[in-house]
This record gives structure tokens, sequence and C-alpha cells, in this order.
């Protein structure tokens, strides 16, 4: 069981570590926040399952357990807090006019729609 | 095992060192939130695995579980109070 939560925390480690290098490449804000979004999202849950398999080797009792349940409950709260965090943050730039990165610097979509020409 | 909790918890800050970095220098402020929330959410790992290394973990783990709540919930607030049209570019 130890050899399984050290695999689970290693992979979320490499996880963070990717999410990590996306943050620092990156050329603009909405990639960054590809990289961050899946990054963040998968790590945290690997770690939280590994970390939870790691506390289970120390016996099961009822304590440990209930440690674990805890630990699986802020990896199911993350699962779905981290995403909805990500939506809201990138609908507020995405409303406050920032626009996606071109190598050629134009605009990807035409934004705010000009008056006359909506629908 | 220690060795080992001991060397990731070590990496882990390294990485939130790296990712300060977007936190402090970011363009937009929407940057900005980016890499303090990413800070925050591996804070929360740091936490569980400090947990772990003092033998502690059924009190860090409530902590941990009120950190994931208030790093979601700032994250929230935060893109809704910098939310203005036409306030960057």
């Amino acid at each position: 069981m130890t050899l399984a939560a050290s695999l689970f925390i290693v992979a979320g480690t490499f996880f963070f570590f990717t999410g990590v290098v996306g943050i620092l490449r990156f050329p603009d804000f909405f990639s960054r926040m590809h990289a961050t979004g899946k990054g963040d999202t998968l790590g945290s849950v690997f770690m939280l399952a590994g970390l939870a398999l790691y506390n289970l080797d120390g016996g099961f009792t009822v304590a440990n357990i209930l440690v674990s349940i805890k630990l699986m409950l802020i990896g199911v709260f993350w699962f779905l807090a981290n995403p909805t965090a990500t939506h809201a943050l990138l609908r507020a730039a995405f409303d406050s006019g920032l626009m996606p990165w071109t190598k050629s610097g134009d605009a990807v979509i035409d934004w705010p729609p000009r008056p006359g020409e909506e629908g | 095992m220690e060795n080992f909790l001991l060397t990731i918890s070590l990496f882990l800050g390294l990485l939130i060192l790296l990712s300060l970095y977007r936190g402090i220098f970011g363009p937009t402020v929407f940057d900005r939130i980016v890499g303090v929330g990413f800070v925050g959410s591996k804070a929360l790992s740091l936490l569980i695995l400090m947990g772990m290394l003092y033998n502690r973990i059924d009190m860090f783990v409530d902590i941990a579980l009120a950190y994931s709540l208030l790093v979601f919930i700032s994250t929230l607030v935060f893109a809704k109070h910098f939310q203005k049209r036409g306030a960057l570019s």
C-alpha cells in the first residue's frame, strides 16, 4: 500500500510541475489558465488520494478511516470547485475585454460585437 | 518514507516560489489571481504533508478542509470584483 501511495504522490507532483511550467512559459492569460486549470485539479486529486492511502497504512482503525474519508472529501470538493473557479475567472477576464494572444497580433473574433452587426 | 515525504514537501515549496513569480509580475490582474490561486492549491497539499510529518494528521485535515473552501471562495470573489467591462486594453 505504501508503494501505491508513493506512486500517487509522485504523479500528483508531476502534474503540479507541468502546471508550473505552463504558468511560467505560456504567452497569454487564456493558455495559462489552460495549463493551471487541468494540472492543478488532477495533481491535487492524485496527491490527496495518495495521502489517504498512505494514512491507512497505520492500520484500519476508526480514526484512520475517518481521516481518510475526510481527505477523499477534500479531493471530491476540489474536483468540483477548481473547474468552477477557473470558469468564473475566465468569464470575468473575457468580459473585461482581454483578448487571446495570436502570433500575428490580429484579433481572433470581433468582440464586443459592433452595434448593427449583432445577430 | 519520512525522507520521501520531506523531499516531496521541499519540491512543492520550490514550485510555490516559482508560481509566485506570476503572482508578482503578472501583466494583468487576472494573471495575479491565477498565480495566487495556484499557490493556494499547492499549499493545501503541503498542509496535509506537514500533518503526516508531524503525526498530527487528525488536526491538519480539518485545517486543510477549511483552507480549500477559503481558496475557492476567494478566487470567485476576486473574479467577480475585478470584472469590469473594458477595464483592460
